[in-house]
């Protein structure tokens, strides 16, 4: 940066102080983005979570719409179409949803551009549960997953689809699903980036290949596991 | 080159014209960062992703009026005054230490100012590395996709608290926003508020000559 140009004639030595800011404020955040999640831990213990999230950066959802608007669906008109390769097509009512064995998750949730939130509740239907309820056909591959928002789209293989941290939400952070949120129920996928858990959940469809979503059909991988690998299988598997 | 009255060129028509489409970049570049920083406090008002391809365009085009106005035959002024914030006298290094309070025969710019344009440069140039790793993530590890996160936000606030004091040091310094208007100061205030500056300039002979012109931070005067 500091060029040895005409800085004046005459000058008695000099001190390169702004060359050394410079390259200070960009040691600084070049450590920053290598040790970045690991700060952000140790700041989030050394404060505590009260304190923590006063802090202007991290632990927080950005709030994403691929529509410019969050679709508003009210609880008691709330339907979810199941359909495609079953021997039952059902549209479920969140009361039936609820009706229904729950399962509760903490998970981080991760965003593949980087943020995260940590220990976020959720509760909800296991997909493996409602494809149990409506029977999947033979020659079934993949469920495709459409939103109230008529422009994102998900899928998933029927094998990531019956994991069991793959659920229909409808609580999250110990509170129904916000609209802002994807609520009255939403997708969550735990075991993959936050792209995966479609919001504004509208319709189930069980289909005979994989259909790329609206992020993947945007570069995003169409498995986008949490460890960054892009596998058609879990990856944890065994590993448990 | 020297006007009648006295009067110098603080700033050349390249480096106003490089300070104002940098100034119009950053403001875009707030704005923009407004709803997508605090979705869930302003809603959505525009589609997300077109406030994104907004803020993408902008981030990406920030280093290009810095560095038009450097290379190329006219950029001799930034180059010259691009030298002059980055090596400081021992002087202006105590005058920073003690916070301002000790005499200094100020520079073309002060070490406040000096200052500023470093720290500008730099936050931009991290944003700048940061944002792109945001926009292509797959290359990087997700702790470094968090990290780069992280230090984009942290260093997007820092920065636009710098830019907020330089607004405010240049609406209350009407000589020095002057400068990056117009170009130019008075012979007075060069004496008064760059003597070193003006000393350079042949100011104590008669006539001043004319300076090659640079980007003015902070007008901390």
């Amino acid at each position: 940066m500091a060029g040895e140009g005409d800085g004046g004639s005459g000058r008695d030595e000099r001190v390169p102080v702004g060359r050394r800011v410079f390259l200070s404020l960009g040691a600084l955040a070049t450590l920053g983005v290598v040790l970045g999640s690991r700060l952000q831990s140790a700041a989030r213990g050394a404060l505590g979570t009260g304190l923590g999230g006063l802090l202007p950066f991290g632990d927080r959802f950005r709030l994403y719409s691929i529509t410019g608007g969050y679709p508003a669906v009210a609880p008691a008109a709330y339907r979810l179409e199941v359909s495609g390769l079953v021997e039952r097509p059902v549209t479920l009512t969140l009361a039936d949803l609820e009706a229904m064995p729950a399962t509760r998750l903490v998970r981080t949730f991760q965003c593949v551009t980087g943020w995260s939130v940590p220990e976020v509740e959720w509760e909800g239907v296991a997909l493996s549960a409602i494809l149990e309820r409506v029977g999947v056909r033979p020659g079934a591959v993949a469920v495709s997953f459409d939103s109230y928002d008529r422009a994102d789209t998900e899928s998933l293989t029927l094998d990531q689809a019956r994991l069991p941290d793959v659920i229909v939400a409808y609580r999250m952070l110990g509170a129904p699903v916000t609209r802002e949120h994807g609520g009255p129920v939403r997708l969550y996928v735990a075991p993959m980036f936050g792209y995966k858990s479609l919001k504004w959940l509208s319709a189930i469809r069980v289909v005979d290949r994989v259909e790329p979503g609206f992020w993947e059909r945007n570069g995003y991988p169409v498995n986008g596991w949490l460890d960054g690998s892009t596998g058609p299988t879990d990856p944890r598997e065994g590993l448990v | 080159m020297a006007r009648g009255g006295g009067s110098l060129l603080r700033f050349s028509a390249t480096q106003r014209a490089a300070h104002w489409a940098n100034a119009a970049l950053f403001a875009a570049l707030v704005v923009t960062a407004i709803p997508l920083y605090f979705g869930s406090l302003f809603g959505v008002v525009l589609a997300r992703h077109v406030v994104e391809e907004v803020h993408l365009w902008c981030g990406l085009a920030l280093p290009v009026p810095l560095g038009v106005s450097l290379l190329g035959p006219w950029g001799a002024p930034m180059r010259a005054d691009l030298a002059r914030v980055s090596r400081w006298t021992h002087e202006e290094v105590e005058w920073l230490r003690r916070l301002g309070r000790r005499a200094l025969r100020a520079d073309k710019f002060n070490p406040g100012q000096k200052l500023n344009a470093v720290v500008v440069g730099a936050a931009s140039l991290v944003l700048l590395a940061t944002g792109a790793m945001l926009q292509w993530f797959s290359p990087f590890p997700v702790a470094w996709r968090s990290g780069a996160t992280d230090v984009h936000d942290l260093f997007a606030f820092a920065i636009t608290l710098v830019v907020v004091a330089h607004v405010v040091m240049a609406l209350t310094h009407p000589a020095a926003l002057s400068a990056m208007v117009r170009g130019r100061v008075s012979e007075a205030w060069a004496r008064r508020r760059a003597p070193a500056w003006a000393e350079e300039l042949g100011l104590d002979g008669p006539a001043p000559a004319t300076e090659p012109a640079d980007p003015e931070p902070v007008a901390s005067g």
